[in-house]
């Protein structure tokens, strides 16, 4: 901590005090704000999942009555999805790392990046207010008519701190798009950037072509439920089907702001593990806008069975498929350059395998129901429930805490212990897989989702699922204390443990506030490692 | 910080501008930014409003003559002058970015309260407007006139949607125009640094556009004879 006095400080020791951090201009605390308000969020979530999971180890409905088992699973898919997968990698992340990839000082709008982090904490608050009045019940996706005319509950302070929270996502992808277009380092060409850089682009394209869509739908119900207009009203002829579509042209494209900064985590780790360039690196950057684009295209296979024509069915199936080859070029591409790389088997290892192998059972259960035969017979049934979870806690998560255990050490300036990461990334493999796969065969066998209660040829596999969720809990608990523990040594973090490439791993553990002493120039391409060692070996 | 302390070193490198925020490398490139960022904030309100105009065409579709007879209750000649009034307005908020590029400030001033009036007189024929609806209960809700078809209430309600949304962009315009009012007053801005000035006229731009779309598209249905 006594560093030499000439030395600038790291930007955790730079002013110190509450209002130093409250009202801080600087990407890298902002990602810490962000950090801390997602995990407190992550944690609430998972205490609506461990609810339902307790209430399903027995057929009968006995620990909820089926209206508050209704505003229990709401409640974790709206602040799961809402205040936790959404901002999680960019927010935290993606905020902390583009500028220092890019090799600028800041995000080209440091006012606008903190805006966010207030609008976020704002929607959050609001809709932890929906909880306390009472809850809501109409599921996270807010269908109409129910949400509009139907239900009772608090719809319109849950929907209002949905649409808040929507703009602080608008804004970080905004202020990404503007940063990696007009911030780069001299030398930074497109194609020498880190795929990271390359997912929080496609994602942040995402982000705002879709959020305004369910921004305005969410106004339009609130305008129904608050000032009596009629929209999707089917008594004055409104159409509640129009909801959904304007629902999921923003949350299907959505299930990808979750999933490819993810996918750029795992490229960067990928990469790093296996000391290799990262096999067909201009493939895995285009798959990433490929997916951002064709993802648009697909809302319709959330819909096979709500009135929809059968050839809309039919072109929506058909793009769906589509939209898988781009994913499969990436989890082909980190699996050729896995082959033949000195794999270093440090704990970010761990959560890279981990990732590869839950991305695909979730990437290819999704197209069994892409395929629209066989969604009419999985529709809304629990085999839905665990693809989704394959591919947003197996997926999403996973590439989440990888990251994190990644660039821990320049983040806090702390290594933490290395045994205890692979524990965790082994229970939160083990624990997953044994939540969710039993649900494949859950749903596969007809348990219907979103019921309190189920016929008692269902409790062994649920029994199973409960327990597995316990396994995961642990390994959840075990990271926060393991991480939150090595926050009170010393800072013992090289600037780069694992000897990876990028501009964040040449500047100290934690970095200045300005990220670079002097403005860097890139002269190499991404994931240099093979140069690197080369070099290295002629000296 | 990093620059005074630069110029105490004796590394006189070339004057900052004060505008220059710390994290960009020159005013060219803080423009750029701030530019560019405006048009992608711009293409988040097309996806806003598109929703709308989504809704818009699928009822239209499904109910023309719903459509028709909600049109006819529209005055097109208090719209008509509305839509007069915005377009002269782009005009004037180009020619005050043009004086802000030139440096001319009594330009800039001049041009900035026009343009301000013009906004204000487009909220006050909207009000009249909105207050003959209430007047002839076309408001959707409990008290929409019962003789009418209920399918107007969709009209109506995505009429009070679209034309209130715009509304209250013309609004936080018009806030936006009197703070570079009061900065273009103070002196702010010079041929080195109006991008204030340009990311709030292409702001105006927008919404004035949003209108030229949203007035034949509710005003004039069937008034092609």
């Amino acid at each position: 901590m006594n560093q030499a006095v000439n030395e600038p400080n790291s930007y955790l020791d730079a002013p110190h005090g509450i209002a130093s951090w409250l009202l801080t201009k600087d990407h890298k605390r902002i990602a810490i704000l962000y950090l801390i308000s997602i995990t407190v969020f992550f944690i609430i979530g998972a205490l609506f999942a461990a609810s339902i999971r307790v209430e399903l180890m027995t057929p009968e409905g006995d620990l909820f009555s089926a209206d508050l088992y209704n505003k229990v699973f709401t409640l974790h898919g709206v602040v799961m999805i809402f205040f936790f997968l959404i901002p999680s990698i960019p927010a935290t992340l993606g905020n902390f790392l583009v500028p220092i990839m890019c090799g600028a000082k800041d995000l080209a709008f440091p006012k606008i990046n903190l805006m966010s982090w207030y609008l976020y904490l704002i929607g959050a608050t609001m809709t932890l207010m929906a909880v306390f009045l009472g809850g809501v019940d109409t599921g996270w996706t807010f269908y109409t008519p129910y949400s509009s005319m139907a239900s009772n509950t608090n719809v319109t302070i849950a929907a209002l701190g949905v649409f808040i929270a929507g703009f602080s996502s608008i804004l970080t992808g905004f202020n990404f798009i503007v940063t990696i277009h007009r911030m780069r380092a001299p030398g930074l060409t497109w194609f020498r950037m880190p795929l990271f850089l390359w997912a929080n682009y496609a994602t942040s394209l995402v982000m705002i072509l879709g959020t305004p869509v369910v921004a305005i739908t969410i106004l339009l119900v609130g305008a129904e439920r608050a000032l009596g207009f009629a929209i999707f009203d089917p008594r004055m002829g409104g159409d509640p089907v129009l909801f959904q579509h304007l629902f999921w042209f923003y949350s299907h494209p959505a299930v990808y702001i979750m999933i490819l900064p993810g996918m750029g985590v795992i490229s960067e780790l990928v990469a790093a593990v296996s000391r290799k360039q990262i096999f067909g690196y201009s493939f895995v950057a285009y798959s990433s806008l490929a997916i951002a684009i064709i993802g648009f295209l697909v809302w319709g296979h959330h819909m096979f069975v709500s009135s929809q024509s059968i050839y809309a069915g039919l072109v929506f199936s058909i793009i769906t498929m589509i939209v898988a080859v781009p994913s499969a070029v990436k989890t082909f591409n980190w699996t050729a350059t896995l082959y033949k790389g000195s794999i270093t088997w440090d704990s970010p290892t761990y959560w890279v395998i981990g990732f590869m192998g839950l991305f695909l059972i979730g990437g290819l259960t999704g197209l069994f129901l892409g395929a629209m035969g066989l969604d009419v017979h999985l529709h809304d049934t629990y085999f839905v429930v665990a693809h989704f979870h394959y591919i947003m806690v197996g997926g999403g998560v996973m590439a989440f805490l990888g990251g994190i255990h990644f660039w821990w050490p320049k983040m806090t300036g702390r290594m933490y212990p290395e045994v205890a990461g692979k524990i965790a990334a082994v229970l939160v493999f083990v624990g997953f897989n044994l939540t969710f796969f039993p649900q494949f065969v859950l749903g596969y066998l007809g348990m219907p989702r979103r019921y309190h209660a189920y016929p008692e040829e269902f409790q062994i596999l649920n029994v199973l699922s409960t327990s597995g969720a316990a396994v995961l809990g642990a390994g959840y608990l075990l990271i926060v204390i393991y991480l939150v523990a090595s926050l009170f040594k010393p800072r013992n973090a090289p600037a780069n443990p694992w000897g990876a490439t990028g501009l964040e791993w040449d500047i100290p553990s934690p970095p200045i506030t300005a990220n670079f002493a002097t403005d860097p120039i890139v002269t190499e391409d991404a994931y240099n490692y093979v140069g690197r060692a080369r070099k290295a070996g002629e000296k | 910080m990093a620059h005074t302390d630069a110029n105490a070193n004796g590394h006189t490198k070339h004057e900052h501008h004060p505008a220059l925020q710390h994290h960009f490398h020159s005013m060219a490139q803080q423009l750029e930014a701030s530019v560019l960022g405006m048009w992608v904030f711009l293409v988040t309100e097309v996806m806003f409003f598109g929703g709308l105009f989504m809704a818009y065409i699928l009822y239209r579709n499904l109910y023309p003559a719903a459509w028709l007879a909600g049109s006819h209750e529209l005055n097109e000649l208090l719209g008509g002058v509305n839509t007069v009034v915005l377009i002269v307005s782009s005009l004037t908020m180009a020619l005050a970015v043009r004086a802000a590029q030139v440096g001319s400030r009594i330009g800039q001033i001049v041009n900035l309260i026009l343009t301000i009036i013009f906004g204000t007189i487009f909220l006050v024929v909207k009000y009249f407007e909105y207050a003959a609806k209430f007047e002839h209960h076309l408001v959707p809700g409990a008290h929409f006139d019962p003789t009418r078809d209920p399918a107007q209430q969709l009209y109506f309600s995505l009429y009070f949607m679209m034309t209130g949304i715009h509304a209250l962009h013309m609004v936080v315009g018009i806030a936006v125009l009197l703070i570079m009012l009061r900065k273009a007053w103070k002196g702010h801005f010079s041929a080195e640094y109006f991008a204030p000035v340009e990311v709030s006229g292409l702001y105006w731009h927008f919404v004035d556009i949003v209108w030229i779309f949203l007035f034949p598209l509710l005003y004039l249905i069937g008034k092609h004879h």
